[in-house]
């Protein structure tokens, strides 16, 4: 089994199925926050495919794009808490 | 002999990753699943891209990989912390076994927060405290 074999039949498998079960809490959430949670470790699962990819792929050039995902999941999450916080008492 | 470093590191990462996907479903409170969402995502992400550092073993690829893990350290704690903080102030319920509450009575039940109060410690969703003031 070369290595190609094993991430492509196996790690990306396995993220592919983790981004899935997130991706259910995405969903169901019964607050926003939790959704918002959900959202921040779907960027970071995304992060890992991408390396994975880049991998596959043998272009380091991907990771770039890693780099600059984990920056919008980090502003969207501080986007999101500090509005979450100013929302008037309904 | 780095086919198997790659295989172990991407292994574990994924692993750990499986594990914050398993564990953000099946906890029962928002803060205990921001829990999860930043240790074991975070150790499973940096895990893969050591795999992706050891496979191109570069020095581009390596400084690369390292500035992703470092900012992806630093930032996953604030931002946890931010989210934390602004679902304790929406007024989210705790688990009812969580055995302590530090926080409790430190904030009004109110929703309207202001991030910048316009005096620092006198803003009036903050309820005055001596014990707290003194320390």
């Amino acid at each position: 089994m070369t290595l190609d074999n094993f991430l492509y039949y196996i790690i990306l498998p396995v993220l592919a199925l983790s981004t899935l079960l997130v991706f259910i809490r995405f969903i169901i959430g019964p607050t926003i926050s939790d959704r918002i949670v959900a959202l921040d470790l779907l960027i970071t699962t995304g992060i890992g495919v991408i390396a994975v990819y880049s991998i596959l792929s043998g272009q380091p050039t991907f990771l770039d794009i890693g780099l600059i995902f984990g920056l919008i999941g980090f502003l969207g999450t501080v986007a999101y808490s500090s509005y979450l916080e100013k929302r008037k008492k309904k | 002999m780095m086919d198997i470093i790659i295989v172990v590191l991407a292994s574990f990462g994924a692993f750990f990753i499986l594990l914050g996907a398993v564990g953000i479903l099946r906890m029962p409170d928002t803060y205990l699943r921001m829990a999860v969402t930043t240790k074991a995502a975070t150790l499973g992400v940096g895990l893969i891209l050591i795999a992706a550092a050891f496979y191109f073993d570069d020095v581009a690829t390596t400084t690369r990989v390292l500035a992703i893990i470092i900012f992806i350290l630093l930032t996953a704690p604030v931002g946890a912390h931010l989210m934390g903080r602004a679902s304790y102030i929406a007024g989210n319920k705790l688990w009812e076994k969580s055995v302590s509450d530090d926080l409790e009575g430190k904030y009004k039940a109110s929703r309207n927060f202001s991030i910048a109060p316009e005096k620092p410690g006198k803003s009036e969703d903050i309820i005055e405290n001596e014990d707290y003031d003194k320390n």
